[in-house]
C-alpha cells in the first residue's frame, strides 16, 4: 500500500489511486478527485457520491449503477452524462471507497 | 414440535433438507420443503445443449428422487414470506406455513425483460439465452441450422450465476462451429461489462489470452441499456452499438420476486446475511443459502455446496442456543470448459483470487489448477454424476469446505 497528498491530506491508496480507508475521506479530497478525471462535481454529482457513501456506510460494499440508479433514483444515463466512461469506477472513487470488485 | 421450513428445492435447499434429515431428531423436528417445480434441473448441463451434447433429457430428474421420505415436499409456488408472523403463504390452497426456523434458497433467475427490446418479438427467433432448459432447447434447434454470420455474446450485468459460463459458452461455440466447418464464417464477440474476460487477474490473464488465441473480440466496459430487435443491435447507455446477427444473452439475473415483495430482499431481490454464517441482516431465525443470499462471492452450486456444509455446523449449535463457530470464507471452486476436450479449474475465495496448482491433492491433482487439461474437461463431465449422486443426497464430497493453499503456488 502506498499513500499520496490530496487536497492537504496524506491518504493510504491502492495501486490504482482508490482510497484504501473510506474514513480518511473528506470533501476536498472529492473535489480533488474528480478534478484528476477531470470533473467538476455539481449539486448533481454530489447527490449520486452522497448516497453512495450513505448506502456504504449502510451495507459495507459500494453500490453498483443498478443499486444507484434503483435505490439512490438517479438514472443510468444520467450516471453516464455526470461521470462518462466507467460512472461506478469514478464514482467509487469520488466517494473514497474502493475500487468496486464487481463481484463474480 | 420444531419447525423447519425451507424455500426452494434447488441446489441448497435440497442439500439442506439431505443434511437436516440426517442431523436432526424426527421427533423434535418436523422438516418441510416447498418448490414450485416437480422436476430438478441440473443447471450447469444447459452449457451444454445448444451444442448438442446433452439433450433435455441428460438434465433433469424428479424433485421427490433427491428429497429423503422424512422430509414433507409442498409443490407450490410461494407467494408471500411473513417474517414478522414467522409465516410463510403458498399458492396451493391458499395455506400458511407457520416456521421456527427458515432456510431461503430460492436461486436467481434471469429476467430478460428487464432490458427493453430483450424480451419481445425476437426472443428465441434471433435473441437466445441459455440460463434456462427453454433457452438452451431453442437455441440448439437455432444452431443446428445456423450458416454463420455476427455471433454476439452480451451480458448484461453483475452479478450472475456462474460467472464463467458465458467464457464456456464462447469457447465451446469456437469448437462447435471448427467443428462444422464453419468458423471462418462466424465472428465470435464477447461483450461484458468487465474490463476484461473475468474480475480476479490472474484468471482474466490467462482466459483473456485464451479468447484471443480462438480469434474471439472483447468488447470490455460495455454496460447495455437495450436492444434492437429489428435492426439487430444492442445499444449501451453511451450510445455505443454492437450490431449482430445472432444474439446470446445472459440477461440480468435477479432473486425470486417473492423475496422483494415480502420486503426481505435488496434492489435485486437478494437478501442481505452475515457473508461468514448466512444470517439474515434483520431476522434471527432466517437464512438464506446459495444464489438466494447477497454473498459477495461467485454465485455456483459449488458454493452452495460448501455454504450448506458450513451452515449444517453452524446450525445444530444455533438451535441449542451455541455461537455459530465455522466461519464460511467465500469458497468457490469451478471447472470451466474451454473446448477440444480440455478444461481448466479454478479454486478461490473471498480473499485469494485463482491460482495456478495441483487440486483436490496437492503436488499430485489430478486436477490442474489454472490451466488447460483434459483431465479438468473429465472433472467437469464427472461432475454430473457427483451432483445427482453424491452432492444433492448431502452425501461427503472429497473436498474441504474451507478453501487450502495447499497445493497452490503463488
Ligand atoms: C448455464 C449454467 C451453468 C452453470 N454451471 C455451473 C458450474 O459449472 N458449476 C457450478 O458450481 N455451478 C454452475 N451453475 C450455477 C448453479 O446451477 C447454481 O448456482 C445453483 O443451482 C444454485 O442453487 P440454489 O439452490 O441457490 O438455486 P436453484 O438451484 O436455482 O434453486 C432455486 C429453487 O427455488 C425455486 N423457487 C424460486 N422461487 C420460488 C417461488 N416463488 N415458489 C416456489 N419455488 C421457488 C425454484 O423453482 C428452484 O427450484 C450454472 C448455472 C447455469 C444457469
Amino acid at each position: 500500500m502506498s499513500t499520496k497528498e490530496i487536497a492537504g491530506a496524506v491518504v493510504n491508496v491502492d495501486e490504482e489511486g482508490f482510497l484504501t480507508d473510506p474514513a480518511q475521506w473528506t470533501e476536498a479530497i472529492a473535489e480533488a478527485m474528480a478534478a484528476e478525471l477531470g470533473l467538476t462535481l455539481t449539486e448533481d454529482h454530489w447527490k449520486v457520491v452522497d448516497f453512495t457513501r450513505q448506502d456504504y456506510q449502510q451495507t459495507g460494499e459500494a453500490p453498483g449503477l443498478r443499486r444507484i440508479t434503483k435505490v439512490g433514483g438517479v438514472p443510468t444515463k444520467q450516471l453516464y452524462k455526470l461521470f462518462p466512461k466507467g460512472p461506478a469506477k469514478k464514482i467509487a472513487r469520488i466517494a473514497g471507497l474502493g475500487k468496486p470488485t464487481g463481484c463474480i | 414440535m420444531k419447525k423447519l421450513l425451507i424455500l426452494g428445492a434447488g441446489t441448497a435447499g435440497t442439500m439442506v433438507a439431505n443434511k437436516m434429515h440426517h442431523m436432526l431428531d424426527p421427533d423434535e423436528w418436523q422438516i418441510t420443503i416447498v418448490d414450485q417445480h416437480e422436476t430438478h434441473y441440473y443447471q450447469p448441463g444447459f452449457l451444454f445443449i445448444p451444442f448438442g451434447i446433452y439433450g433435455k433429457n441428460d438434465v433433469i430428474k424428479p424433485k421427490r428422487n433427491f428429497i429423503p421420505a422424512g422430509v414433507k415436499m409442498i409443490v407450490s409456488e410461494i407467494t408471500m414470506i411473513e417474517p414478522e408472523k414467522n409465516r410463510v403463504r403458498v399458492a396451493k390452497d391458499n395455506r400458511y406455513l407457520g416456521y421456527d426456523f427458515l432456510v431461503i434458497a430460492t436461486g436467481t433467475h434471469p429476467r430478460p425483460a428487464e432490458t427493453p427490446g430483450m424480451a419481445a418479438g425476437e426472443w428465441h427467433k434471433s435473441i437466445f439465452d441459455f440460463y434456462t432448459i427453454e433457452g438452451a432447447t431453442a437455441l440448439a434447434r437455432h444452431l443446428r441450422g445456423w450458416q454463420g454470420g455476427r455471433l454476439v455474446l452480451n451480458i448484461v450485468d453483475l452479478p450472475y450465476k456462474c460467472p464463467v459460463a458465458p467464457l464456456e459458452f464462447i469457447f465451446l461455440a469456437d469448437w462447435f462451429f471448427q467443428e462444422k466447418g464453419l468458423r471462418d464464417r462466424i465472428d465470435l464477440t464477447l461483450v461484458t461489462p468487465l474490463p476484461g474476460a473475468f474480475t480476479k487477474p490472474r484468471a482474466a490473464k490467462l482466459l483473456g489470452n485464451i479468447l484471443q488465441d480462438k480469434n474471439v473480440n472483447v468488447v470490455p466496459d460495455y454496460y447495455i441499456e437495450r436492444v434492437d430487435p429489428e435492426a439487430k443491435k444492442i445499444i449501451s447507455y453511451e450510445e455505443d452499438e454492437v450490431p449482430y446477427d445472432l444474439l446470446v444473452t445472459v440477461p440480468v439475473n435477479m432473486g425470486a420476486e417473492v423475496i422483494g415483495k415480502s420486503g426481505l430482499g435488496d434492489e435485486m431481490n437478494y437478501v442481505p446475511v452475515d457473508k461468514h454464517n448466512f444470517l439474515s441482516k434483520k431476522f434471527d431465525n432466517i437464512f438464506a443459502l446459495g444464489d438466494a443470499a447477497n454473498l459477495p462471492t461467485s454465485k455456483a452450486g459449488s458454493v452452495a455446496h460448501f455454504a450448506v456444509e458450513i451452515f449444517t455446523e453452524n446450525f445444530l449449535r444455533y438451535i441449542d442456543g451455541l455461537d455459530m463457530l465455522q466461519k464460511f470464507d467465500g469458497h468457490a471452486n469451478c471447472y470451466i470448459e474451454s473446448g477440444f476436450g480440455k478444461g481448466i479449474l479454478i479454486d478461490f475465495n473471498y480473499d485469494v483470487e485463482p491460482l495456478p496448482g495441483k487440486f483436490p491433492l496437492p503436488g499430485v491433482g489430478p486436477f490442474s489448477l489454472l490451466q488447460e487439461s483434459e483431465m479438468n474437461h473429465w472433472g467437469k463431465m464427472m461432475f454430473r454424476w457427483m451432483y445427482w449422486n453424491l452432492l444433492l443426497k448431502g452425501k461427503e464430497l472429497p473436498i474441504a469446505a474451507q478453501m487450502t493453499m495447499a497445493g497452490k503456488w503463488q
